[in-house]
């Protein structure tokens, strides 16, 4: 599949990854009688000050017994792209409804073993350092989800993504797409063979620089367990200076973003093991253990 | 473990992992081969349903993708595999379409039936964006059938304004057209399942 790729057809965005002009009309001074100074480019320094103050408000409202959040912020302004792209209104509650208690079925029909492994798309080896990320996907109440579909894409060792819009000036590797794809056994595990990503230069302002990490998209046992994310590495120094992971506010929540180094997972004179489980939304549905199981979802013919 | 058909009883509720914006580059990953065709393009009983995805200046986004999932014109939910790899024939229920350049999404489906007699039909739909934190759930309303719609127990508790945002047009072809607005005037409804009223918390 990934053979197949035609780099042209893609039409994921025009724009690559920063906003600034539709941003910074937001932040110009009213239209005055002299020439406007050239906008100043905005700073790591300047972003991080940001950061830092929604940090401590949040940490005050924690104080004055507000709730501990769990998700991201939608509305979280050092992301400049999200400015534009955020609802202001709450989200409005709705009890999930019938198709929404279902989820889409995948199975062995839709993904082949093989595409599990990011390294053996290609005739060669791929460049960069060889890992196992591998885990559990789990609902709420803990209990597996077994036979779903999990897609991750990530950037080359480079911190390169096979993406025309992805101008970075780092070197591609013909051996290496970053695209993979499984279906969660019955105790709902996943398993990757990867490179590690390099972490990635992006414009959301000067010098910034996005953290290691590997985009996951994941489905429960309900449409309204639909995620996707991002796992990140260990240790990671650029943390407290990106504002995709910042939005979450709240520092366990974050964590649940990393993934632990695993030596059990790490094969010998072969590849560095990385463990990471993900937890999908409760569900409140009465579920009987035949369900819970996995006897749905998982295409046994 | 063996199945025995008992009640699991619920040791502890774990906290779910938080979502991250889908981003730029999602291009070469999401998308595959007929990914927008729940039914073959021009088959009996087969529609469009198209839309423009809008940000809070009222210009297309060219970078969200959007995912149905809903039943089929019985109402039946259904169950079958094979939404990744087509075979042309099963109709899967699960649909996803990147939008272009110009910020317009399409499938190709079918209307959804009423799931329950007398019940208002609707698609479930999951919308990712680059610079969207997270990803947001709405629905699709057929436009027809006023006192199902009437009868709705989410479009009955939203004001008339935000409640049109949420039913679809009818085109003269018969296909339908829904424009997704994520910011701003017309703001479209977006859903919250979980009842916390946390998620993504305005500041």
């Amino acid at each position: 599949m990934p053979e197949d790729v035609n780099l042209e057809t893609y039409n994921a965005d025009a724009l690559t990854e920063d906003l600034a002009d539709a941003v910074t009309d937001l932040h110009k001074p009213a239209p005055q009688a002299a020439p406007a100074p050239a906008p100043r480019v905005e700073t790591q320094q300047d972003l991080s000050a940001e950061i830092k103050a929604l940090g401590e408000a949040y940490a005050e409202a924690l104080k004055g017994g507000a709730p501990k959040e769990t998700q991201p912020r939608l509305d979280f302004a050092p992301y400049r792209s999200s400015i534009l792209r955020h609802p202001t209104k709450s989200l409005h509650h709705a009890d999930p409804e019938t198709i929404e208690l279902h989820s889409p079925a995948f199975g062995h029909q839709d993904v082949h073993a093989l595409e599990s492994d990011l390294t053996i798309q290609h005739n060669g080896e791929p460049q960069g350092e060889r890992i196992i990320v591998a885990g559990r996907v789990l609902d709420g109440d803990g209990r597996p989800v077994a036979g779903q579909l999990v897609e991750i894409w990530q950037a080359n060792s480079s911190g390169r993504y096979i993406h025309k819009r992805d101008q970075h000036p780092a070197p591609l590797d013909p051996n290496f797409t970053g695209v993979g794809r499984c279906i969660t056994g019955p105790d709902g595990s996943y398993r990757f063979t990867t490179i590690k990503p390099g972490a990635y230069p992006w414009k959301n302002h000067l010098n910034a620089w996005r953290p290691a990490h590997i985009h996951f998209s994941l489905f429960g046992t309900e449409f309204t367990q639909r995620i996707v994310t991002q796992m990140y590495f260990p240790g990671d120094q650029l943390f407290p200076l990106d504002p995709i992971y910042q939005s979450i506010v709240d520092q366990d929540a974050r964590d649940r973003l990393v993934a632990s180094y695993d030596h059990d997972l790490t094969e010998p004179e072969w590849a560095l093991g990385y463990n990471w489980d993900i937890v999908l939304t409760g569900s409140k549905r009465t579920w009987t253990e035949n369900e819970a199981l996995g006897a749905e979802g998982d295409d046994h013919e | 473990m063996k199945p025995s058909g008992r009640k699991v009883t619920i040791m502890s509720k774990l906290t779910a992992t938080p979502g991250q914006t889908v981003g730029p580059f999602y291009g070469y990953a999401l998308p595959y081969e007929k990914d927008r065709e729940l039914l073959a393009p021009g088959s009996p009983g087969s529609l469009r349903l198209q839309g423009t995805v809008y940000d809070g200046a009222g210009h297309p986004i060219p970078d969200a993708i959007l995912e149905i999932w809903q039943p089929d014109s019985e109402g039946n939910i259904v169950r079958r595999t094979g939404s990744l790899v087509r075979d042309g024939y099963t109709f899967t229920g699960f649909g996803r379409s990147a939008v272009g350049n110009s910020g317009v999404y399409t499938f190709t489906t079918l209307n959804p039936g009423p799931t329950k007699p007398g019940a208002a039909a609707f698609i479930s739909v999951a919308v990712f964006a680059r610079g969207l934190m997270n990803r947001l759930f709405t629905r699709i309303y057929l436009p027809e059938n006023e006192e199902a719609l009437a009868a709705d127990p989410l479009l009955s508790s939203l004001d008339p304004e935000r409640r049109k945002t949420l039913i679809a047009r009818r085109d003269a072809d018969g296909g339908l057209t829904w424009d997704i607005r994520l910011q701003g005037e017309g703001e479209t409804v977006f859903l919250d399942f979980e009842g916390t009223g946390t998620e993504g918390a305005a500041q």
